[in-house]
């Protein structure tokens, strides 16, 4: 037998008041379409729409500009890039690549957004 | 017909093409057994399979053997139109994929309906949504005709009775749950019948010195390699007009956004649409390769009126022999996978909207049950096109696909952006923008279609109606909503919580 003291163990017993299971704030707020709740759905709707409207402008500025800028300079046409027309490199083989890019940027924000509002609304009221 | 060995190859891949559409149509078929298997897969099709279907059916004859005859005779500015139809799927994903996916509703008239509460904008939708519809079947059911006699020369009306027939066969059997496998096999048949023709030819090319492609035959290099509509001013409000219909009407094809009903949650329906942006991408990088050879080793198709035969020629033109057959029979394969794909998903998405709205109701004392309503459906949305195709001279497949893409972007369009990001819009607004959009884009593409003595501006603002009637159609939608303030369904709230929360979050989705 070790002279050592045993290690000590907490002893805990079931808790005898069971505390309320607390509906988060936020969802409860929407649903009744309280004044905060009409602010946290107003925030959401807010960001994805800017987002989108964002992309949207990029698209247009990168994508629409390209007709203008052509009718304003055709020499540009006769630009070459290894061997092929600029035209052609832009809007046959750049495009894609471009579009997937906006794409992909937007998914990962949208549902970051997503996330953080699901976040806000599921903070418990203390 | 007379037999000709040449004819072989064609004949040997439609009929492949056809059994194996018939074979995974029928193997999915033990998979569907409820309503909702027919018409939304019961929403349980993951994004790369839903993606490599969306992708199939999107990609019909006029992406297949359209956009490389258009490029080989008009140049770089037809470069917009495969641009266009992969960019309406990136304004689709920013504006309305889980959205949409989220109102839970079946198709475009439900969404209308769930969203205004309102019988008038249910009927608009469905009848914009039928007419669209068969506005687009039609060039597909004529192409079929068109591909078969080239290929195989066969008598016309043979192309678009089978495109009919096995469509017909293959909804009715197993409606969306089927066709989506089916679809899916359809994407890589197509993407493989471009690519490997395409890997030959490029290795001729090589071997024959890579004869410089930019200055050859037919017209100044100039012209054939600049972005842009002839004609100054006009050719420039022609490209733009174009960029608005293609990139704004995608969201508004009824066979396209059906599809979105299939994804099992939002994030699903955006992590779908962006595959899609993905293996459209893939596929529209081929249409140029034969386009250029083609100035090369097929200059005499540029001013003969069949340059859509490009992609089904050019392989016998660039190598006689085996090789040469064999390469035609993928292509052609590729090329009637294409009608078959697109002709299925508008068959899907027209039967759906007439089960609901037509077949569906009480005829008397007796009322059909879902599965027979959506395939006597199907019989109408198939059949009444494809008696239109053979009955009436062609059209021309690009033109009318133009008409349906205006339409739609003037129509469908503003209603969904306004009815997903605008708490404002009402039920009257949205019938009255549906009007002046639907009539002004069909006015005018109908007038372009049926007259050519028009010229000058004004041929060239019904030509190309997008960039004036989408503006007309949204602006009208919000003035007469802002008019009629006091109609705003009083669930609005409760549907724009739906459509804009994500499913994690546990709140009253009405």
């Amino acid at each position: 037998m070790s002279e050592q003291p045993p290690v000590r163990v907490r002893v805990t017993g079931p808790a005898r008041r069971r505390t309320v299971a607390a509906a988060p704030t936020g969802t409860r707020e929407i649903d009744a379409d309280t004044a905060l709740g009409a602010i946290y759905m107003g925030s959401l709707v807010r960001d994805q729409l800017r987002l989108a409207l964002r992309i949207l402008l990029l698209l247009a500025v990168s994508m629409g500009g390209l007709p203008l800028v052509f009718h304003l300079v055709p020499r540009l046409a006769d630009t070459t890039v290894v061997g092929v027309p600029l035209p052609w490199v832009l809007l046959g083989v750049l495009v894609y690549p471009w579009l997937i890019t906006l794409g992909w940027a937007f998914v990962r924000r949208a549902e970051r957004h997503e996330h953080d509002f699901a976040d806000l609304v599921a903070e418990v009221e203390r | 017909m007379s037999p000709d060995l040449s004819a072989v190859p064609g004949v040997v891949a439609v009929t492949l093409v056809t059994l194996a559409t018939l074979a995974i149509g029928t193997w999915g078929l033990r998979f569907s057994r409820t309503t909702s298997d027919f018409f939304v897969a019961s929403r349980t099709v993951g994004p790369r399979l839903n993606a490599s279907a969306i992708g199939g059916e999107y990609l019909s004859a006029a992406s297949f053997l359209g956009v490389a005859g258009l490029l080989l005779v008009f140049g770089a500015d037809m470069l917009w139109y495969p641009v266009g139809w992969t960019a309406g799927y990136l304004v689709l994903l920013v504006l309305v994929a889980a959205p949409l996916r989220r109102s839970g509703a079946y198709t475009l008239p439900d969404f209308a309906e769930a969203r205004l509460g309102s019988r008038r904008v249910r009927a608009a939708c469905s009848v914009l949504v039928v007419l669209i519809g068969w506005l687009y079947l039609l060039p597909q059911f004529q192409g079929a005709s068109v591909t078969l006699t080239a290929a195989i020369g066969a008598p016309r009306w043979l192309g678009a009775v089978i495109v009919a027939a096995v469509v017909l066969a293959n909804v009715t059997s197993g409606g969306m749950r089927s066709i989506t496998f089916v679809q899916a096999f359809q994407y890589w048949l197509k993407l493989t019948a471009l690519l490997v023709p395409a890997a030959f030819l490029l290795v001729v090319w090589f071997g024959d010195g890579a004869p410089d492609l930019t200055t050859a035959a037919g017209g100044g290099a100039d012209s054939w390699s600049l972005p842009l509509g002839e004609g100054g001013g006009q050719g420039l409000y022609v490209t733009y007009s174009l960029i608005v219909a293609t990139f704004l009407g995608t969201m508004g094809l009824p066979h396209v956004v059906v599809r979105f009903y299939t994804n099992p949650d939002g994030r699903a329906a955006r992590r779908t649409t962006l595959v899609v942006l993905g293996l459209l991408g893939m596929f529209y990088l081929l249409p140029p390769v034969y386009a250029a050879l083609g100035r090369v080793y097929a200059p005499e198709l540029i001013g003969s009126g069949r340059s859509e035969a490009l992609v089904l020629e050019l392989p016998r033109l660039m190598l006689p022999g085996t090789t040469g057959d064999l390469l035609t029979g993928l292509v052609t394969a590729g090329a009637f996978a294409a009608f078959l794909s697109t002709s299925s998903g508008l068959a899907i998405a027209v039967a759906g909207v007439l089960s609901q709205d037509v077949t569906g109701r009480r005829f008397g004392t007796h009322r059909l049950s879902g599965v027979t309503a959506f395939r006597v459906g199907a019989v109408f949305a198939v059949v009444v096109p494809c008696a239109l195709a053979l009955s009436s001279p062609d059209v021309g497949v690009a033109r009318t696909v133009g008409l349906a893409f205006a339409v739609a972007a003037s129509t469908f369009c503003p209603l969904l952006v306004l009815g997903i990001w605008w708490r404002g819009l009402t039920a009257s607004g949205a019938v009255a923008g549906l009007l002046v959009g639907g009539l002004g884009s069909g006015a005018a593409v109908g007038w372009t279609l049926v007259t050519s003595g028009t010229t000058g501006w004004p041929a060239v603002l019904l030509g190309q109606p997008a960039a004036w009637s989408v503006p007309a159609a949204a602006l009208t939608m919000v003035a007469v909503s802002l008019w009629t303030k006091d109609q705003a369904p009083a669930h609005t709230h409760r549907f724009m919580v739906r459509l804009h929360t994500p499913e994690s979050v546990l709140v009253d989705r009405g």
